[in-house]
């Protein structure tokens, strides 16, 4: 299924607080125009694909990413020309009521529509630089945020129902040359203590409460790390990807090693995502114009098919078929997805519904797309 | 006289009228037959006739006129109550005229033989003459032998009483003689002891010994014998110390040991007693051997080592186990078993001393000294193992002979690696010493030619080198391990393919470690591992192979016609050199592809584009890139061929630049900024895009220089198409770009096989800056052209 944003997009992102409609964020670049934030939300039953936009008049947005508490909160960052400067910043918005369970239906043409975004506050970052991204806190209430800014990690508390925002604590990257973080993961693990950044060809692992390193993966990617992911079921393994056209899955216990490299792109892989319930999909997008869906079950945390503990195995109705699949699968790619024509530059999993995803390339088309049935049985059965 | 008889007896019996009812003068045969066959029953031998007649009638029916037991009476009373008158007259009238044949039958019979019984009677007559002379002969024969015997008698009469007498005396002078000796015996042996004339001495006493003891019961034999029983004690004594001295070498102690035997000492012992010093003498070879062996370094070399070893204790063992085998022959299979069990463990220390000095070999470079060592002692021990085949010597020595034989090929293959890598090693200073220099070293192509050409004569002197194990004149040649597995698996397999396949894995060892663990490798040396695994691929393999087939399969198909598994396609080799090459070939594109993009990544990504000037020249970054590329290129011209282009007029440079400058680039960026919809711009890369192919930046590449630098670019530009989406860009910063690109276009379009890529990149390139220009203004075509010209 494919949608056309009529805009150059890069910043894409699921609802992260819907579980019940599948709903995916969009963030235009455009210079000229007044940029907008899309919302798309896909009809699983029907086929259908609805449309609402939110301007965002700031500037063009670089990332977004959307609060795992709060539907309607959501954060940007974006670019602001300012005499012959441009400046990257971050703030947090509110969108319109109802706009957030998306029931509302816009049978007119949307640009007339067009309504605006409460903006809730600044990420003040005059003193840190360019701001690369911004994460939530996973698991949380929507409070904590960590931003990334040029060559710091900023933890802000967001306070008074978001519309404060208190910079919390910060950690700075030292060292020679021009040092900036290109992408951060909060960790849902150990619980949500820690944030693992990319910075040229460098994996970090921070501790949020103390703000400082806690490990450092040298030389991950032979040229620069573009994104990283967490398995979100396994608390040690985290994947990574790059420019050498590279997905790596690390342990972060060894870091000498990947303990998986996956060489499957022809170009620079600018995303990579671990499905949220089912950690042997792995999502990854490059600006070969290419979408990849890869199986790892031996590092997923089900190397033998969806493995039953023994006492819980009445209240599965899917125990029966268990003894057939215990053989170690192997590692595959799944599918590989060509629809877009031009790079693409983020991938997401539905955060509604585990066996569908979104990637958006950079002529601004969305697709959306299904894991293969017979997978999905395999993997649920 | 018998054939007149049975004529004469024809007419008794006639021939009946039921027999012959075509009359006698019809069936010849038959009737000859008839009168063989009453010869035979007149001579009794009827029993062999009547099965011959089955046919005819009872020869006991009285009837019968030709039966023997014819009865006329029966007969004529049988015809007279059986036949009528008319028959009656009938056979007597034949019967009549039957008879009057027979009679003159029998006259002519009579006439033909007169002259014979005339002649027989004169022959009796003469004979009767003759018998009676003879007669008067005979008896005056008989009167002459009485007289000779009556006289004979007379004679033995007289000689017997002297006969007996000079019997008798022969006899005691035996006797005496006898006695003589035995009573001389002590002295005598005292004499051959102190002599040492111990042969002499055994054979006196093996001869007395049975007298003794017959007459031990007569004091003065008695007294002999304990004076003998004392000087053989001594003698045994003396023996014993011989034996014990061992000093005088094998065969005067096999003597000792024969001796001995004959003494009557017990074998069992006696054979201990002779392996036990069998083993001090072999074991003092054994530790003088291991003296040369030492903890210094050898000083004979290892032929000498063998030949020691050789003469000394293979020598000394085989002389052991003759004498022995000799000696104790009659100990059966129990005193073979002990010798092959001594043999055994001796040859097995034997070997172990032989395996050490053969270790210490290993590291040797000198196959030819090595094999003759292994040769000799080899053919050594073929003479103990026909020997002692119990002992299994001449196996556990082929065996010896194969171990050593795959550890040098181990170790040969080992030389290979190491020729390799020092090949490399060298490769790597001589691309880095130019540079220090400062003048021109040796060219890409003479230094390939360099490594292939030592590879290939380490190669030649290593199959050389081994091939000395399976020459003609070498004792174990023929056994079947060099035959055919050493040939097939361990030079062929285990040698060159191995080796093969260890370069292949050390060129590909160079890809997977990108500038993490070895270090920066030199492009140009991926490069020529490339060019070499390729010449690998296409000819030298197929020529090391066919050269190690000639050598040493030669020798296995002669012997044996059997297939060889798998061993005749020179295929296995092949596949990883090829897939090597290309794989070296992928990664020193993408090395290179990441050198310039770094550059142009930087270059982009430092600038502050916004406030930048109005452009004056190409920015230096691009000039640089194109020499780079125009040094890679060269580069690669010296190892690889030029590739196929798609077909474009050569001097295109200009006219498909200028299209792009003014057309194809307004066309393209055009609309963006007349402020009209967005969509426009989508539209028209979308619908571009469509009739563009995918360009696969990443994508393996041919063996050609083209496509090398055909990839390199690709990932440049992909790279400088990447980093300008992420910047803003300002009117100038645009133009720049626009100057930039047309620069690179001017120049890099020669290096690729298809120009419309480098087209339709920079044109994705111009045309994302000017996305990203808030206020995109592009330069006149022709301004650019001029700065660029002049830059």
């Amino acid at each position: 299924l494919e949608t056309d944003a009529q805009y150059f997009a890069r910043a894409l992102t699921p609802q992260t607080a819907e579980t019940d409609a599948i709903r995916f964020l969009v963030g235009t670049q455009s210079l000229k125009y007044d940029n907008q934030i899309h919302i798309i939300d896909f009809d699983d039953e029907n086929n259908i694909i609805n449309k609402n936009v939110l301007l965002h008049q700031v500037g063009e947005i670089w990332h977004i990413s959307t609060s795992p508490a709060d539907k309607g909160v959501l954060a940007t960052c974006y670019n602001r020309t300012s005499d012959s400067r441009v400046l990257t910043c971050a703030a947090v918005w509110r969108m319109p009521k109802e706009l957030e369970s998306g029931s509302h239906e816009s049978p007119d043409d949307s640009s007339s529509t067009a309504q605006t975004l409460e903006l809730l506050c600044h990420l003040d970052n005059t003193a840190h630089g360019n701001m690369a991204c911004v994460v939530w806190e996973p698991m949380g209430d929507g409070k904590k945020v960590i931003s990334l800014a040029d060559n710091h990690i900023l933890l802000w508390d967001l306070q008074e129902s978001s519309s404060q925002a208190v910079l919390a604590g910060s950690a700075s990257l030292e060292g020679k040359g021009q040092l900036r973080f290109t992408s951060g993961r909060w960790s849902p693990h150990h619980n949500c203590t820690q944030v693992a950044t990319a910075s040229d060809t460098t994996l970090r692992g921070w501790d949020t409460r103390s703000m400082s390193q806690v490990y450092c993966i040298e030389n991950a990617h032979g040229q620069l790390v573009r994104d990283l992911d967490f398995n979100p079921n396994k608390q040690y393994y985290l994947a990574s990807c790059g420019d050498d056209c590279k997905v790596k899955f690390w342990d972060t216990r060894n870091v000498t090693e990947p303990v998986k490299t996956l060489e499957e792109h022809s170009h620079w892989v600018w995303n990579v995502r671990y499905n949220h319930s089912h950690d042997q999909l792995v999502l990854t997008g490059s600006s070969d114009s290419r979408v990849i869906l890869s199986n790892m079950v031996s590092i997923s945390s089900e190397p033998f098919g969806h493995l039953v503990d023994d006492d819980d195995v009445s209240d599965q109705e899917d125990h029966q078929p268990e003894e057939k699949s215990k053989e170690p699968l192997q590692d595959n790619v799944i599918a590989t997805y060509e629809e877009h024509e031009d790079s693409v530059y983020a991938v997401e999993w539905s955060s509604a519904d585990p066996w569908l995803f979104a990637s958006l390339s950079y002529d601004g088309r969305l697709v959306i797309n299904r894991v293969p049935r017979a997978l999905k049985y395999h993997i649920l059965l | 006289w018998a054939a007149v008889g049975a004529m004469a007896a024809g007419p008794d019996h006639g021939s009946g009228p039921g027999d012959s009812p075509e009359g006698p003068e019809a069936e010849a045969p038959e009737r000859r037959r008839k009168a063989h066959g009453m010869l035979k029953l007149y001579y009794g031998l009827s029993e062999g006739e009547a099965a011959g007649r089955p046919a005819g009638p009872d020869p006991l029916d009285p009837t019968d006129l030709n039966g023997a037991h014819f009865d006329p009476e029966v007969y004529l009373d049988k015809l007279r109550r059986e036949c009528p008158l008319a028959q009656l007259m009938d056979s007597e009238t034949d019967m009549v005229r039957q008879i009057r044949a027979l009679d003159s039958d029998m006259q002519t019979l009579v006439y033909e033989n007169y002259n014979k019984f005339i002649s027989a009677t004169d022959t009796i007559r003469k004979m009767k003459n003759d018998f009676r002379k003879m007669e008067d002969e005979m008896d005056r024969l008989a009167t002459n032998m009485a007289v000779i015997t009556d006289f004979s008698a007379r004679i033995s009469a007289t000689l017997q009483d002297r006969h007996e007498r000079i019997t008798k005396l022969a006899g005691v002078h035996a006797l005496l003689r006898k006695l003589q000796f035995l009573f001389e015996l002590p002295s005598r042996l005292t004499k051959c002891v102190e002599l040492g004339a111990y042969g002499q001495a055994v054979r006196y006493q093996g001869r007395a010994q049975a007298v003794l003891q017959q007459y031990q019961h007569l004091p003065s034999f008695r007294a002999i014998q304990d004076d003998c029983q004392v000087i053989t004690a001594r003698l045994v004594q003396q023996l014993r110390q011989r034996f014990r001295e061992g000093g005088s070498g094998a065969p005067e102690q096999a003597e000792c040991v024969e001796l001995l035997l004959a003494l009557g000492e017990p074998a069992e012992e006696l054979c201990e007693e002779f392996l036990a010093h069998a083993r001090g003498r072999l074991e003092e070879e054994l530790r003088s051997l291991e003296a040369e062996l030492g903890p210094s370094p050898p000083a004979p070399d290892v032929l000498e080592f063998t030949d020691h070893g050789g003469s000394g204790f293979v020598g000394g063992l085989c002389q052991v186990a003759a004498a022995y085998q000799e000696l104790f022959a009659a100990q059966g299979p129990a005193g073979a078993e002990k010798l092959a069990a001594f043999a055994r463990e001796l040859g097995g220390r034997y070997f172990a001393l032989v395996e050490r000095r053969l270790a210490q070999e290993q590291g040797g470079g000198d196959n030819s000294l090595l094999v003759r060592a292994l040769d000799r002692f080899h053919r050594r021990l073929r003479a103990p193992g026909a020997l002692l085949a119990a002992a299994g010597l001449a196996e556990a020595a082929t065996e010896i002979v194969e171990r050593v034989a795959r550890e040098r090929l181990g170790h040969h293959l080992q030389g290979l690696r190491a020729a390799f890598l020092g090949c490399l090693t060298d490769v790597r200073q001589a691309l880095a010493a130019p540079r220090l220099a400062g003048k021109e070293g040796p060219g890409l192509a003479e230094l390939l030619a360099n490594v292939a050409s030592s590879i290939l004569s380490h190669i030649k002197a290593s199959l050389a080198a081994v091939h000395l194990f399976t020459a003609k004149e070498v004792s174990f040649s023929n056994k079947p391990y060099f035959r055919g597995e050493f040939c097939s698996q361990g030079v062929r397999e285990g040698l060159i393919v191995g080796f093969i396949r260890s370069m292949c894995q050390t060129a590909q060892s160079f890809c997977d470690s990108p500038g993490e663990k070895g270090g920066a490798t030199p492009p140009a040396l991926l490069l020529l591992l490339s060019r070499l695994c390729l010449d690998y691929e296409t000819a030298t393999i197929s020529y090391i192979l066919t050269l190690t087939d000639e050598q040493f399969l030669v020798l296995d198909s002669s012997l044996t016609a059997r297939p060889r598994p798998a061993t005749s396609s020179p295929l296995p080799g092949l596949c990883p050199a090829r897939e090597t090459a290309r794989r070296l070939l992928t990664h020193y594109v993408k090395v290179q592809g990441l050198v310039i993009s770094q550059m142009l990544r930087k270059s982009v990504e430092t600038r502050d584009w916004l406030s930048t000037l109005e452009p004056r020249n190409v920015r230096a970054v691009m000039k640089r890139v194109v020499e780079d590329t125009t040094a890679i290129d060269v580069q690669v011209g010296l190892l690889y061929e030029e590739g196929v282009r798609k077909a474009q007029s050569s001097d295109s440079s200009k006219r498909t630049f200028s299209v792009y400058s003014s057309s194809r680039q307004q066309g393209r960026y055009a609309p963006s900024y007349t402020p009209s919809a967005p969509m426009d711009t989508n539209l028209l890369s979308n619908i571009q895009k469509l009739f563009s192919e995918r360009i696969d930046v990443f994508s393996p590449v041919e063996f050609n220089k083209v496509s090398v630098l055909t990839g390199i670019i690709k990932i440049s530009l992909k790279t400088l198409l990447e980093c300008v989406r992420l910047r803003t860009f300002g009117r100038f910063g645009l133009q720049q770009v626009q100057v930039d690109c047309h620069f690179l276009q001017l120049y890099l379009w020669r290096f690729v096989a298809d120009e419309e890529l480098v087209h339709l990149l920079l044109d994705e390139v111009v045309a994302s800056a000017a996305l990203r220009c808030p206020d995109p203004v592009p330069m006149e075509p022709s301004v650019v052209e001029v700065i660029c010209e002049r830059g």
